[in-house]
């Protein structure tokens, strides 16, 4: 019997057809699931912190409103992306509770911190634009309502990136200080945006899998290649220098060439010693312990109204 | 300013527009503190109104001075003493009841005022308040039922939600009093008389907090000032944040 489930399974997956919640799936590529998509949403809810920093010194009125619309709607995306993975039978609480024990991780980027308003700008620009990179290629996703939370999330997110991109712009055109504050951020920010996309293919754990399952439609190497080819025209336009003395553009590859991370650095980050680990994780659980009694009251008040009507 | 009407206009102005950007700030900094993720979205967008109410008000008060400043001038460039806010708007958020009590007390009162100021013989002003009243509408079904729901629901909702009453009640007398400038532009149907609107407000509110099982305190007291500069010392802090940039480094481009 499972055996015929398996190859139902197989011959979909081949044939480029969804898996939706109520389809027999192996238990293994649910649990995939669940681990790449409930990540996939805590990067978006733990994500609103770096940005979130800036709302309340936002150097204009016109710029507060749009970081603040920005940062809205990455909890937008949040929300979908944990409605999508609660039809994998798990939890909202279930996956808060493995986000505060470590359990479940967010993307490494959100443990570096936002220093300046150019770092606004750059993860707009940056963080944004890797992201778009990667979700525009989970579109083609093969699990139904993950690939649909994607195009939903894709239609905004131009709009984070273009708002990134247009503070850079104002900076590199300002004074010598607001172009010096521009550079320190693409310096700094640079490295960890490349990070987003994981491991060489060749050290991933959960690629190899995921790609046959058409979990991941590309790989992180080549996910990276795109966001680096996009975005160094990007730099120079801006007259901004370039963050790696290694990118240089290799004529028979048709790609920028560039240097080695540090995946030093992005074990020991993602492994809890980045500069922000403890404070994005406290954050999040005092907000959650803060609103515990609110939630609490919430849950009382319709007991307590249903109680009314079922009598 | 030409003459002293402007000058009353442009003051009237300027207290609207400190409420709304005050209110709007001081909202915003529930963003990814909320209570659930669907609050806290939603908390953004009620910051997301103010903010923009404040820059339709900032603007129109720049345009009245004719001095060619900017609204990022107006918000940025004045000091605790010169923003004329509400006290209530400035108080920190000490808990998610305080903030929803706030808010509902100011809605009530956002409601009958900008609906009358949607009547104004100034068009710019009865233009925006029609703008503003719809979302204000929205806003106070929004806190009208966390007041309902959070009354009823736990003690310990309960209980948070009386002390909030109790600590903002003293605030809410300064909603009703009239500025000179405000006054002085009844004549011309530009203002609204607030002190007209109070004992709906009164009414109103009553009936709700008794609704969600809670009470109007019978001890009265009242502590006013905004409008004239004078403020608590949270003011100095918000303003601190919100004009860093500006005033680290006058005259530059965002
Ligand atoms: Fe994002
Ligand atoms: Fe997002
Ligand atoms: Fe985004």
């Amino acid at each position: 019997m499972s055996d015929s489930e398996q190859a139902v399974f197989d011959r979909r997956i081949e044939a480029e057809q969804k898996i939706e919640p109520k389809d027999w799936m192996p238990a293994d590529y649910r649990k995939n699931l669940i681990r790449q998509m409930s990540q996939h949403a805590h990067s978006e809810v733990i994500g609103m912190q770096p940005e979130g920093n800036w709302i309340s010194r936002a150097p204009s009125l016109k710029r507060k409103m749009v970081l603040l619309a920005k940062v809205q709607d990455e909890g937008g995306h949040g929300l979908y992306l944990y409605s999508a993975t609660e039809t994998l039978n798990v939890t909202r609480d279930e996956m808060n509770e493995a986000l505060h024990s470590g359990k479940a991780k967010y993307a490494s980027i959100f443990n570096y911190p936002a220093l300046s308003w150019a770092d606004v700008g750059a993860i707009g620009w940056l963080v944004d634009g890797a992201a778009i990179v990667n979700q525009i290629s989970l579109q083609g996703t093969s699990y139904g309502p993950y690939s649909r939370a994607m195009i939903r999330i894709c239609k905004e997110e131009s709009f984070h990136q273009r708002q990134g991109y247009e503070i850079m712009v104002v900076l590199a055109k300002g004074t010598a200080m607001q172009k010096a504050m521009a550079q320190d951020a693409l310096n700094r920010i640079w490295w960890p945006s490349l990070m987003m996309f994981g491991p060489h293919d060749s050290e991933s754990a959960h690629s190899g899998r995921s790609m046959q399952w058409k979990i991941k439609r590309r790989t992180n190497d080549d996910l990276r290649q795109s966001f680096i080819d996009q975005t160094v025209p990007q730099i120079k336009f801006l007259g901004l220098e370039l963050p790696d003395p290694d990118i240089k553009w290799n004529e028979q590859r048709g790609h920028y060439d560039s240097g080695e991370i540090d995946w030093d650095e992005f074990k020991r980050v993602i492994s809890g010693d980045g500069p922000c680990n403890r404070d994005r994780l406290r954050h999040h659980k005092k907000a959650d312990g803060d609103g515990q009694w609110v939630r609490d009251a919430l849950h009382a008040y319709h007991s307590k109204k249903d109680a009314v009507s079922a009598a | 300013m030409n003459n002293l009407s402007n000058n009353a206009l442009y003051h009237y102005l300027i207290g609207m527009a400190d409420d709304a950007l005050v209110l709007g700030q001081r909202t915003s900094e529930w963003c990814s503190r909320g209570p659930f993720l669907e609050e806290d979205i939603a908390l953004s967008n009620v910051a997301l109104d103010y903010v923009g109410r404040a820059r339709m008000f900032y603007q129109y008060a720049a345009d009245v001075e004719g001095l060619g400043r900017t609204e990022d001038e107006l918000a940025y460039f004045r000091d605790e003493r010169e923003f004329t806010n509400l006290l209530i708007n400035e108080l920190p958020n000490f808990d998610f009841a305080f903030s929803m009590v706030r808010q509902y007390f100011l809605d009530v009162n956002a409601c009958l005022y900008l609906e009358k100021l949607s009547l104004s013989s100034d068009q710019h002003l009865s233009e925006i308040a029609a703008k503003a009243v719809k979302e204000s509408r929205y806003h106070l079904k929004r806190s009208r039922t966390w007041l309902v729901q959070l009354g009823q629901g736990t003690e310990e909702s309960n209980r948070r939600m009386q002390s909030a009453i109790d600590e903002l009640w003293g605030y809410t007398p300064e909603m009703f009093i009239m500025t000179e400038a405000e006054a002085s532009l009844l004549a011309t149907q530009v203002s609204v008389d607030r002190k007209d609107l109070q004992q709906q407000w009164s009414a109103t509110v009553t009936a709700d907090v008794q609704e969600a099982n809670l009470q109007i305190p019978d001890q009265q007291w009242q502590v006013v000032g905004g409008r004239d500069g004078d403020h608590s010392e949270h003011l100095g802090h918000l303003l601190a944040h919100m004009q860093i940039l500006q005033r680290s480094y006058p005259g530059l481009e965002w």
